[in-house]
């Protein structure tokens, strides 16, 4: 009898927890069919409505959407793919090579990661206004790719990769970008699914530098985007912002739903082995 | 080329893209913004005026209210998080509960969606003129609130909002954790007569020391940076109520150009963190003796 009561409860609670966790993302994709005065109408919070064109209608000619979507896409995908390469590099020659103030080299990179954002804020927009890179994707890869999370991150799996297998690739005759990517990288794949998730998931919703380096309407992201609409001053559709909230969403929740366990613990592999 | 020689040059080969990205976007940055910290920006030029941009920023009663709104937020919401955190990654655990993934899967939801969305929707819910929130106070009989007209209130709001998107990321690192605590150590427990609070305690605690301390410093340094929300839901007011210290960074350096005591405001705060991070090494050591 006590443990069906506590039983109960914890069913209770969890499916309370589940139900606030959840309801924000529903909510958003009923409101994106709402106009202005049913999303402030309490009868009709829970229903779907037919402003879902309209919406998408004016959102699209307040904002030029599909330029951002493509923008948002653009710098996700190279930036994701360009840390897979340039961070798994790094941390195999941090892992499988022995040379002169390698540990050293890598303290220094440790240290770094400690500092915040913000610290480089400044001088890399002065030196993104110097490059002429200001509105210009590049202004939110490179940068991104200095970051040393990633190299951290794969370092930590190369070391468990066995020497052995190393060295007789080399025996074999292959050259050593040959070994890293035909024999040591295959075998990676769970430290690279987890290492996309996380750059993947960071850069679909980066903000505040976006919001530095890029300023014309034409070159922002998804996030960039949805913030000006809401920006004090404008007359404000709301629906028009849920719409573009929705397209937002559509990308990470269905990556999410389709390798839903790789993901989650890709998104905990900083975690729990720091 | 010689063996020899192409041995010695093949870890360059590999580290080379990194090591070239990191020096120009992030060493070279790091130590320009620190002789920055030393200069005043104005007319297009930086001139030296030594420490003035730290000796204004500790006088600057802003700065100051930026540090306190951040700490209020930290102090309230971080032991809110984890504590909330904590009971659900044990329920999860608890093997009374059956499609364990299902409520995994729900309650990690709310760390996908990206910051810029989840601060307008919550404003959304928030809003004075028919909100959710709002509407739901009335339906029950209870006045509705200025949610953004108070300062007490849109603190309020802020934690809320950062309270429902990062308990689920930090139940599953709790979960994760407890799964890695040995079923034996309760067994032996409940044979010596120990209940289920006393276990909680004595083992599930200590076991859980190492992800828990992650979690804590890992939420702080999250709070310490708190830029989206703030920026969206309140625009730090009002009257600065909400204003946190990497507002006041953004603002300082991109809507007043004052890049120099923005740089000097950014390395008071590397400091704190680091200072924290210090402390997180040493409480992590302390478990491994």
């Amino acid at each position: 009898m006590r443990k069906l009561f506590s039983k109960a409860v914890i069913y209770i609670i969890l499916t309370i927890a589940s139900i606030i966790a959840v309801f924000p993302f529903i909510w958003t994709i009923i409101a994106s069919t709402h106009s202005n005065s049913q999303l402030f109408n309490m009868n009709d919070t829970f229903l779907f409505k037919g402003n879902f064109l309209a919406n998408l209608e004016n959102l699209q000619t307040s904002m030029p959407i599909w330029h951002n979507l493509f923008n948002s896409v653009f710098i996700t995908v190279v930036y994701t793919v360009l840390v897979l390469v340039v961070d798994s590099m790094a941390g195999y020659g941090f892992t499988k090579f022995k040379f002169k103030g390698r540990n050293l080299i890598f303290f220094v990179c440790l240290v770094t990661m400690m500092i915040p954002q913000q610290v480089t804020m400044v001088p890399l927009f002065i030196q993104m206004t110097k490059f002429h890179w200001v509105n210009s994707p590049v202004a939110i890869i490179m940068p991104g790719l200095a970051g040393v999370f990633g190299v951290f991150l794969m370092r930590q799996n190369f070391e468990t990769f066995p020497d052995e297998l190393i060295e007789s690739s080399r025996i074999d005759g292959a050259g050593e970008l040959r070994t890293f990517i035909s024999v040591v990288a295959p075998a990676m794949k769970p430290a690279f699914a987890s290492l996309g998730i996380l750059s993947f998931v960071a850069q679909w919703g980066n903000y505040m530098w976006p919001l530095i380096v890029l300023n014309s309407t034409k070159s922002y992201t998804l996030p960039l985007t949805l913030s000006m609409l809401i920006a004090p001053g404008n007359v404000i559709n709301y629906g028009a912002i849920m719409v573009g909230a929705v397209l937002a969403l559509i990308p990470v929740l269905a990556f999410f739903l389709i390798f839903q366990k790789n993901f989650i613990n890709g998104m905990m592999s900083g975690a729990v082995k720091g | 080329m010689n063996y020899k020689l192409k041995q010695r040059l093949a870890p360059f080969i590999f580290l080379a893209p990194f090591l070239i990205i990191f020096a120009i976007f992030m060493a070279y940055p790091i130590a320009y913004s620190f002789v920055l910290s030393f200069t005043k920006f104005s007319g297009g030029s930086f001139s030296f005026v030594g420490i003035r941009n730290f000796k204004y920023l500790l006088t600057e009663q802003l700065f100051y209210q930026s540090l306190l709104n951040t700490f209020i937020i930290l102090i309230i919401q971080v032991p809110i998080m984890t504590i909330t955190a904590m009971i659900f990654g044990s329920l999860m655990n608890s093997a009374l509960v059956k499609f364990k993934g299902i409520f995994r899967m729900f309650i990690f939801m709310p760390v996908l969606i990206d910051a810029v969305s989840y601060s307008i929707i919550f404003s959304l819910f928030f809003n004075s003129n028919g909100g959710l929130v709002n509407n739901l106070l009335k339906n029950i009989g209870l006045p509705s609130q200025n949610w953004f007209g108070a300062g007490n209130l849109a603190m309020i709001v802020i934690m809320i909002a950062i309270t429902w998107k990062w308990t689920g990321y930090n139940s599953i690192i709790m979960l994760a954790g407890l799964q890695n605590v040995s079923k034996d150590l309760y067994e032996a427990a409940s044979i010596d007569g120990a209940n289920t609070l006393v276990q909680f305690w004595k083992i599930t605690i200590p076991q859980l020391k190492p992800v828990l301390v992650f979690s804590v410093f890992n939420s702080i340094n999250g709070t310490l940076q708190l830029f989206t929300e703030p920026n969206l839901l309140t625009q730090g007011g009002p009257a600065n109520s909400t204003m946190t210290i990497v507002l006041y960074l953004y603002k300082t350096a991109f809507k007043d150009f004052n890049f120099g005591v923005a740089s000097a405001g950014s390395y008071i705060l590397a400091l704190i963190i680091a200072a924290l991070t210090l402390i997180q090494l040493r409480v992590m050591r302390e478990d491994k003796a």
